[in-house]
């Protein structure tokens, strides 16, 4: 296969529908559109459902539906969709059948803009939707992760009856980049034991996420959470930079990653011993990762596009082992390498202060950084 | 003495296939089963139990999967129509309905409902309007009358404050999308019996991808309307059918041909 540039939103289209995708629901919203536009056309020209839903709401509804029937089914939105979606993934969720969705996350709260952002972390990895469910969440950093991730996420998804996210900031989605596509599958014909097909008597499948009775209930809650173990033991992706010899490490997925690794380079550059921690899964946490990284290294920086919301997850499994620092940008700015670059040589330099959260210190220090 | 000659006896009435079996959750004398039997007995009638995938929503009829002998999904409040949608998207070979109360389908699946009639989704909807939000306890539901007393209009639903009443079937039916849309009640006999015939005449409008269908059917709710079954019945006749008259709202001209 050759390399083509491709538009991110487009790209992961594509890789969907070269996945075996079975059916495209969706709804537009910057900075995911193109996704739908591309969808609009492609899925037609080869024969399988593609619709514009009247909302989100409807959006997410029509894939429970179709999820429910064995289909590969996915949509994708961004931010103030994924709010609207919540109540269907939780219901996904409790009913156990895979899907995948595609977040191309914006600034917010509320409306807020439309510029790239890693704000959905919380609604995303610690679950908006109401009740015990965990997704699973992949955060790639280029067009080409992108496309391989959601390639493979269905696969993921159906393994373990659960919800694959696929979260990549709005740069991702909007910017250009060369990237390899992967070879096209055949749709899946069978239809899973599971699925709804139209059965009677002893054929006959129900499926929903109502147990009223608590026992019940919490026999269901106990499987998922079983299922998660699996998940959190065999899921966990991440990509390691520099880490050799490292006393700093800065932890940083997406975007910010991608950024902070440029930043670990022109350090390096100078002489700084510092590596890099990129997440991809970012539920399943790499838990075990942050420990033995923060047994390794004096220092850990944390730099995301929100205001610390890995950041929480990242101090709960360093556990006091090492002084933990934290430089995040909002409201859809991306940070420059060279700011992260000088947060490095402030930490290397031993100009930190000890005291307080990591963002509180961060947000004193914002005070002359946004004026 | 005369005695049965069974063997050469006739059946002329018996339980639905489609239906199990079992007692309902229903209270005494709440339609809900009569509409649940005339689905079943037209789905037997026309030999769809194999092909059929049922969309439950949230209301009294949220375990309508318990009773119907095939494939069931439930869907959350109000989002039965999208996800009948998705089914139906996937398996166009199937029949695909939902079955949704009035707080469930034009309150908080207003937004749902409108979008899937509009499309002219090839799904039936079977929708009952007991004025009421039963399953909760009887507040008021956009259905409820002008001056009904529900335990959340405990003075009677005061329009001024509270608005009108929603009409569904003339709402949907100014859809093209609509193929057919028509009210009936279960009050009495001859109502459940034109009932029937309109279930089965929206089954029939999918099984030839006519586009979006639903019936309507003005039903009672005993417990919350503080009635007798009988009173309840009398009260649907004489409050509610003057407000939501019975009638064809939308009929595709193709099943104007239809003789069953």
């Amino acid at each position: 296969m050759t390399r083509e540039f491709w538009k991110g939103n487009d790209a992961f289209a594509e890789a969907a529908v070269r996945a075996g995708l079975q059916a495209y629901f969706g709804y537009p919203i910057t900075p995911q559109t193109e996704a739908l536009e591309y969808m609009s056309h492609r899925m037609p020209e080869l024969g399988r459902p593609f619709l514009q839903a009247e909302s989100e709401l409807g959006a997410i509804n029509m894939v429970y539906g179709a999820a429910c029937t064995g289909a590969r089914v996915m949509t994708s939105t961004s931010s103030p969709g994924t709010s609207l979606m919540m109540e269907g993934l939780s219901y996904i969720a409790g009913t156990e059948v895979p899907m995948v969705l595609v977040d191309v996350v914006r600034g917010g709260p509320g409306l807020g803009n439309i510029a790239p952002s890693q704000q959905d972390y919380n609604q995303m990895v610690h679950g908006g939707g109401h009740g015990d469910y965990h997704p699973i969440v992949l955060a790639p950093a280029s067009v080409q992760e992108t496309v391989d991730i959601v390639y493979n996420m269905f696969d993921i998804a159906e393994k373990y009856l659960t919800i694959g996210v696929v979260m990549i900031d709005g740069s991702i989605g909007q910017m250009m980049e060369p990237a390899e596509m992967p070879p096209m599958l055949e749709v899946r014909k069978e239809i899973p034991d599971w699925a709804v097909r139209g059965g009677k008597g002893k054929d006959r499948r129900v499926l929903t996420s109502i147990y009223l009775a608590p026992e019940d209930m919490e026999k269901t809650n106990l499987r998922m959470m079983k299922r998660w173990q699996q998940i959190e033991k065999n899921e966990i992706r991440y990509k390691e930079y520099f880490m050799d010899g490292a006393e700093i490490a800065v932890i940083g997925y997406g975007s910010a990653g991608r950024v902070a690794l440029s930043a670990v380079r022109a350090a390096r550059g100078r002489g700084v011993p510092v590596g890099l921690v990129r997440p991809i899964s970012l539920s399943p946490f790499p838990k075990q990762l942050v420990r033995e990284v923060a047994e390794q290294v004096d220092s850990i920086l944390v730099v995301e596009m929100n205001s610390g919301m890995m950041l929480e997850d990242v101090l709960s499994s360093v556990q006091g082992r090492t002084h933990v620092e934290f430089y995040g940008r909002m409201g859809g700015i991306i940070p420059f390498p060279n700011e992260i670059l000088k947060e490095i040589e402030r930490i290397s330099e031993g100009t930190q202060k000890d005291a307080g959260h990591p963002r509180d210190l961060w947000l004193e220090r914002m005070d002359s950084i946004v004026q | 003495m005369a005695t049965l000659d069974i063997k050469n006896m006739k059946v002329v009435y018996e339980h639905p296939k489609a239906l199990i079996n079992m007692n309902s959750h229903y209270c005494p004398g709440c339609t809900h089963g009569t509409a649940h039997r005339l689905v079943a007995e037209v789905i037997d009638e026309m030999g769809l139990s194999d092909t059929t995938i049922g969309v439950a929503s949230v209301g009294c009829s949220v375990f309508t999967y318990n009773y119907f002998d095939f494939d069931f999904v439930e869907a959350p409040h109000g989002r039965a129509p999208a996800m009948a949608t998705g089914v139906k998207r996937v398996r166009p070979d199937r029949i695909v309905f939902t079955y949704q109360g009035d707080g469930d389908m034009i309150s908080i699946g207003t937004g749902e409902i409108i979008a899937a009639a509009g499309r002219g989704e090839n799904i039936t909807v079977i929708f009952i309007n007991n004025a009421n939000y039963g399953m909760t306890g009887g507040q008021m539901a956009p259905t409820s009358l002008p001056g009904m007393i529900t335990t959340s209009s405990p003075h009677g639903r005061d329009v001024e404050k509270m608005g009108y009443p929603i009409r569904a079937s003339e709402l949907l039916a100014t859809l093209d999308g609509a193929s057919y849309i028509v009210r009936r009640s279960l009050h009495n006999a001859k109502n459940i019996r034109m009932a029937k015939k309109a279930i089965r005449m929206a089954f029939e409008s999918q099984v030839r991808g006519l586009g979006f269908s639903m019936v309507e059917l003005l039903s009672t709710c005993p417990t919350n309307w503080h009635l007798s079954p009988i009173d309840a019945s009398n009260w649907l006749e004489e409050k509610m059918v003057p407000y939501y008259p019975i009638g064809n709202y939308k009929v595709h001209p193709v099943l104007n041909e239809i003789k069953i």
